[in-house]
């Protein structure tokens, strides 16, 4: 594989940039500062980064309700995407999303997703129109494990295959679905299988491997924008922190999160980095100082911003039409 | 009398039947080892094992169907989906199938199946996990759909739903699962179509269900203190309907403000308002009036969520608009 140190920075700056910004909504949501429901994404960086290393500003993606990673690796504004976790008019849907529903048109994020199946198939739309006009843009449509459960992604992947569209499904296999584990919610281990059945190339890595990942779906972009038709990856992961925060995880041993710790994928990167001398230690803590940085400058921005005004409840349901508001 | 609350009586309703008749199991997302989003199976699987309580995949279509097809079999499944929202997913299974099976099957099929559905807003869950759908079910004719509002009637239409031979939409208040009552201490079945008359009144009637009726329980002690005497009737069972006991409060107050959580827009309230218009007009000496959500998805910002949902206040001014 041959990848640039440039493009190695490029990866291990996201994978940093998630995992503080997770940390500190992690924080914040303790504190009872951000509402309703956050599913974190620590420990899965490594998916999300080495999937969009192949992605340009124009290619698309679909998100899931731990959407966070895939926005940030996608090239997502921290500062809107914290205002928006905070309700604020300044985030990225005006304070009307919240943290599973964030979206940036302009970079073709076309939505976190609050319905465990939603993406596959608005994956498969974003694929048709690129080949409808003739563009090279691909879709990565990301998805956990139990997702795959659902129809939709059994008529999404075969939607894909028969019209050789240029989507690329990356699997996020962190072994469980809220509370059921996946010997518990399908009989096989490797969800690549299921490509078979649509006649798709299907592959299996360490999701905890950025350069396997990376690898894996530059493959697979690549043959999609050759018009060569979709390709499901299935990435090897784990999840640290409960299903949603708040979640005891009285349905998995500890050990196996101390296993998986173990395997953390940004200690992995570094140490690559550090013995192939892409960076130097200094470099490497300048870099972590600097996410941290961001990160604080995203929490100060959402805070100094204004919650959204009543008058903007009643807009956006459509295009043309504002909604009646209500005399109180 | 006992104290518990609506989440412990919606599961004690499931846990009477199940220990009465083997037949009755509870199937659906995270029910089983996690005890159920909100809790309410929790100790259900330890109790009963992973036979009649089981962890089913996020495959709604999938619980939907196997409810219908396992009802149909002659078991009394308890299917529960985590959001009432995920009903999308599953529709095809509970209108094309479960409702019209017994008509279309000239009634030779029964489908004994209750479908649990936690709904409304409240929570900062945002557009997806925060609908008010009652509309789209009471719409099609072989549902029944009943909506408790406190721990004693969670059991006793729990009861009746398990009882009933006919596919029963449960609809469950996110908001009320940690809502305390007394309960009497051994609960009969409540029979369907019965509303209850939460307070007495006689200027004017308010018609709600679920969450709503603690709304309207606060406007109508704000309007006492200007002298307007609410009656407040709780529904209870959207359909089948109490009509009778509706007629009979208006035909003593004359008046009538309906509420529910859901967007105005088609709602169920303007069912029972057209309802009203066409069996009780001439006892009406105002507008039949109504109070909802705006036409909106529910927003993730607490005050645009608690802007768009209906409150006390708003019902107070909907009462006082008709004096
Ligand atoms: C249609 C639908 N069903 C159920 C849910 C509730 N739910 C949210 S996330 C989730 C588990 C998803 O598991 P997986 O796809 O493996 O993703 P992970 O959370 O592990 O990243 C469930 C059951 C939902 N949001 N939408
Ligand atoms: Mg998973």
């Amino acid at each position: 594989m041959k990848i640039s140190n440039q493009s190695i920075i490029e990866m291990y700056e996201k994978m940093l940039k998630i995992r503080k910004f997770e940390t500190k909504a992690m924080n914040l949501f303790a504190e009872g500062k951000i509402p309703g429901f956050v599913h974190l994404y620590i420990g899965e960086e490594a998916v999300a980064t080495g999937a969009c290393a192949s992605l340009r500003d124009d290619d698309y993606i679909t998100s899931t309700h731990r959407g966070h990673g895939h926005i940030i690796a996608k090239g997502g504004d921290l500062k809107y995407m914290m205002a928006e976790l905070f309700g604020k008019e300044t985030g990225y849907c005006k304070g009307k999303g919240g943290s599973m529903h964030i979206a940036d048109a302009t970079k073709g994020i076309l939505g976190a997703n609050g319905i465990v199946g939603a993406g596959h198939t608005i994956a498969v739309g974003a694929g048709l129109a690129a080949q409808y006009k003739g563009t090279d843009q691909v879709c990565v449509c990301f998805f956990g494990d139990a997702s795959t459960n659902q129809s939709t992604f059994h008529e999404g992947l075969n939607l894909a295959s028969i019209w050789k569209l240029p989507v690329v499904f990356v699997c996020e296999n962190n072994g469980y679905g809220i509370s059921v584990s996946q010997a518990r919610h399908q009989a096989i281990t490797d969800i690549s299988v299921r490509a078979v059945a649509y006649n798709m190339p299907g592959i299996t890595v360490d999701g905890n491997d950025v350069f396997a990942v990376y690898e894996a779906v530059n493959e697979a972009v690549s043959r999609a924008r050759k018009g060569q038709g979709p390709t499901l990856v299935e990435c090897k992961t784990y999840r640290w922190r409960g299903h949603f925060e708040g979640d005891p995880t009285v349905y998995r041993p500890v050990e196996e999160l101390e296993q998986w710790k173990k395997k953390d994928p940004i200690p992995r990167m570094e140490k690559y980095i550090i013995e192939n001398k892409v960076m130097t230690e200094a470099d490497v803590t300048k870099l972590n100082e600097k996410m941290e940085k961001m990160v604080d400058d995203a929490v100060d921005f959402a805070v100094k911003s204004n919650n959204p005004s009543m008058a903007s409840a009643v807009e956006d349901v459509y295009t043309d039409i504002i909604e009646e508001a209500r005399v109180r | 009398m006992r104290k518990m609350t609506y989440g412990q009586g919606i599961k004690e309703g499931m846990r009477i039947r199940m220990l009465e008749n083997p037949d009755v199991f509870i199937f659906g997302e995270d029910v089983g080892l996690f005890g159920g989003c909100f809790g309410v199976t929790s100790g259900l699987f330890d109790e009963f094992g992973d036979k009649r309580v089981r962890d089913t995949p996020i495959s709604e279509g999938a619980i939907i169907g196997a409810a219908v097809g396992s009802a149909a079999a002659g078991l009394r499944p308890i299917a529960e989906l985590m959001f009432i929202d995920f009903l999308t997913v599953g529709m095809d299974q509970l209108v094309n199938q479960a409702a019209k099976m017994g008509y279309m099957f000239g009634g030779k099929i029964k489908l004994p199946m209750v479908v649990r559905l936690p709904a409304g807003g409240g929570v900062r869950a945002a557009a997806q996990h925060s609908q008010s759908l009652e509309a789209w079910l009471t719409h099609v004719p072989g549902l029944k759909v009943v909506y408790p509002s406190n721990p004693q009637d969670a059991i006793g239409l729990m009861l009746s739903a398990i009882d009933d031979d006919n596919p029963v939409m449960y609809i469950e208040h996110k908001t009320l699962y940690a809502v305390p009552g007394e309960v009497e201490d051994e609960v009969k079945p409540i029979p369907f179509g019965k509303a209850n008359i939460k307070k007495e009144g006689t200027d004017v009637t308010i018609i709600t269900y679920g969450k709503q009726v603690y709304d309207a329980l606060k406007a109508a002690e704000i309007l006492a203190k200007d002298d307007i005497d609410v009656e407040v009737i709780d529904l209870r069972s959207l359909y089948p309907l109490d009509k009778q006991t509706i007629f009979n409060s208006i035909e003593k107050t004359h008046k009538v403000v309906l509420v529910s959580e859901e967007a105005k827009r088609g709602a169920y309230t303007g069912e029972l308002a057209a309802m009203i218009a066409e069996e009780c007009f001439f006892e009406c000496d105002a507008p039949i009036k109504r109070v909802g959500a705006l036409n909106t998805p529910i927003p993730f910002s607490a005050e645009l969520e608690d802007y768009v949902l209906p409150n006390a206040e708003d019902i107070v001014n909907a009462v006082k608009s008709l004096f």
